[in-house]
């Protein structure tokens, strides 16, 4: 199980976090949305550790993080970044091999090779293994980035906008290869999401953040409802449900409303 | 699934063979630059004058050439390796201890010991002061770097500013010295190999050698900075020691090149660049390409430098950068990537 206990985090006087507590178990999917900087990404980046939370703490199945040694926690925790940045040529083999890192000293093993060439192939990357990185699309990238975290063989999966910048089809494809992956695996991932239909249509659970702050928490069908989406993203919205999933038609902005009327 | 480990470990075995073919090509390179000079020799004479133990070949052998090749593969692998590293922790392409402005702060700081060392002057005041603002600089702009940004534009337009601050200052000092202190360091910021002896040496591979295995052991965090700093961390890599030890280690290199050999700041951007046209990203091959590329250059620099108009002698930096910027431009017009 992954815990996050009372997380605070600031940045110079700021408050970007306060108070966060989540709880994660193995098979589960759980999704944090919320508007733009209320700490979606830097909550993520606390529990990979790649930034200091202030106060509190992460503890995987009891055990506290921030004692743990930074190649320990990769082997239990992956992230996947929203984006790559490649100054210089790698291939899409070597790119998936940074994810057995964590395990490899001086080279990688047979084990380790075998590993990735069977990641690769779980997301059909195959036949494209020993192209440059960069020459691809953008969800190819995402893919790869995926297949990286798939070889990284850790229990938790931290995925920071998996789908942005991805069209429609490769959006599902992504969120069904992490839904699969999860339920598969038996592992369990937290993911940073813009899009608020995608996350309800994939995830078990959802947690709303506002300012920095958990809003609300629970499954999609509690989540998704108008009042919520009224007060955290000032926005007026139907609900539809399709398949026991609710998705939400986002009809105006709450605070124009008056500004056209008095037009 | 088989198949694509097969794949690739052809093409490792193909990176490996280029690896072999450099130390090769060196090899070649260097029993001709044994042979080669004011007293030609065979290829033959010349290998046994080694193990000879007096004559003049013996001499000329032992006291004059094979210092001579051995610093130049020093000089040349060092600042090739010190330019792979600088890229790789500033995630730069144009990153280099010329760009970055570390070639220059060491040789201010070589200039200074020659010209203040007085009665202290020897090797190691020389190699050490260089190596101080080596890393005087390195720092200062990592700092920059923390502070603002880690954009390419932000480091190696502070690493110019840091180039032409320490050039000038090296240049106010040239003005002010004596007739013979200018002579000296115009002699020795063209790039010169051919002072050098076995204690300069010893110095040099102290400073070359040791950090070297570290660096290499490190090839899989270097390439993890490629992915980005977060990546890094999120698969544990310390990225904070490794770019800290990482610039010293860069740095310390550098200050050994070029208190030895003179600012030849061409290699260090140029070598890193051949060997990831050839064979990619992969550090664990491309430390080792890239500093037999640059040894390749800096040694066949070096032989035609001093055999071409014979008994001139023409600077090592200028030969360098005439066979380096042609080769250069021919892969860069070949590659079709952007910044290449």
């Amino acid at each position: 199980m992954l815990s996050i206990c009372k997380i605070s985090f600031r940045y110079k006087s700021k408050h970007i976090l306060k108070d966060i507590e989540i709880e994660l178990n193995k098979g589960e999917i759980l999704s944090i949305v919320g508007p733009n900087g209320t700490g979606k990404t830097t909550l993520l980046k606390c529990i990979a550790g790649i930034m200091k939370p202030g106060k509190g703490t992460i503890l995987i199945n009891g055990k506290n993080v921030s004692r743990m040694k930074r190649q320990n926690i990769a082997k239990s925790i992956a992230y996947v970044p929203q984006s790559s940045p490649s100054k210089f040529p790698i291939t899409v083999f070597d790119a998936v091999l940074m994810g057995r890192r964590p395990y490899i000293t001086w080279k990688p093993s047979q084990k380790d090779l075998e590993l990735v060439a069977r990641s690769l192939k779980s997301m059909d990357l195959h036949d494209i293994a020993l192209q440059d990185f960069d020459q691809l699309s953008g969800g190819q990238k995402q893919k790869v980035l995926l297949a990286r975290a798939v070889a990284q063989d850790t229990d938790y999966l931290l995925l920071d906008e998996p789908t942005s910048n991805l069209d429609l089809k490769h959006q599902m494809e992504t969120m069904g290869m992490i839904f699969n992956m999860v339920k598969k695996n038996g592992v369990a991932a937290i993911l940073a999401m813009h899009d608020l239909n995608l996350s309800s249509r994939f995830s078990d659970r959802m947690v709303m953040l506002k300012a920095g702050k958990v809003f609300c928490t629970g499954e999609p069908r509690q989540i998704m409802t108008v009042e919520n989406i009224k007060s955290v993203y000032g926005v007026e919205a139907e609900i539809i449900s399709i398949n026991d999933h609710p998705y939400i038609l986002p009809t105006r902005p709450v605070n124009e409303q008056q500004g056209l009327s008095s037009d | 699934m088989k198949d694509i480990c097969e794949q690739y470990k052809g093409v490792t075995r193909k990176k490996l063979s280029f690896v072999i073919f450099l130390a090769a090509l060196l090899f070649g390179v260097a029993l001709i630059a044994l042979s080669q000079g004011a007293s030609s020799m065979g290829f033959k004479d010349s290998v046994t004058a080694i193990f000879q133990d007096s004559g003049i070949a013996h001499a000329i052998i032992w006291k004059l050439r094979l210092p001579r090749i051995i610093m130049a593969v020093l000089v040349g692998g060092g600042l090739a390796l010190a330019g792979t590293v600088f890229q790789a922790i500033l995630r730069n392409p144009l990153a280099s201890p010329y760009t970055l402005g570390i070639a220059s702060s060491a040789g201010f700081g070589a200039v200074t010991a020659i010209i203040f060392g007085g009665s202290f002057y020897s090797e190691y005041l020389i190699a050490g002061n260089a190596f101080f603002f080596a890393l005087l600089s390195s720092f200062f702009i990592l700092s920059i770097a923390k502070l603002k940004s880690y954009t390419p534009e932000t480091m190696i337009l502070a690493g110019i500013a840091i180039m032409f601050f320490f050039s000038s200052l090296s240049s106010l000092f040239q003005y002010m010295g004596t007739v013979e202190e200018v002579h000296e360091i115009v002699f020795w910021f063209f790039g010169s190999l051919s002072k050098v002896g076995w204690k300069e040496i010893g110095v040099a591979s102290v400073m070359i050698l040791l950090p070297t295995p570290i660096i290499l052991r490190w090839s899989w965090d270097f390439n993890l900075l490629a992915a980005g700093d977060e990546s890094a961390k999120a698969l544990g890599v310390n990225v904070t020691r490794i770019r800290m030890l990482g610039m010293v280690f860069a740095s310390l290199i550098t200050a050994a090149a070029i208190s030895f050999a003179g600012v030849i700041g061409f290699v260090g951007l140029v070598a890193p660049h051949i060997a990831r046209m050839v064979i990619g990203g992969d550090h664990w091959f491309l430390f080792p390409a890239s500093a037999l590329v640059g040894a390749v250059l800096v040694l066949t620099a070096d032989t035609l430098g001093r055999t071409l108009w014979a008994p001139q002698v023409i600077p090592i930096g200028i030969v360098t950068a005439f066979i380096g910027v042609p080769f250069f431009f021919y892969l860069l017009m070949k590659k079709t990537r952007q910044y290449w």
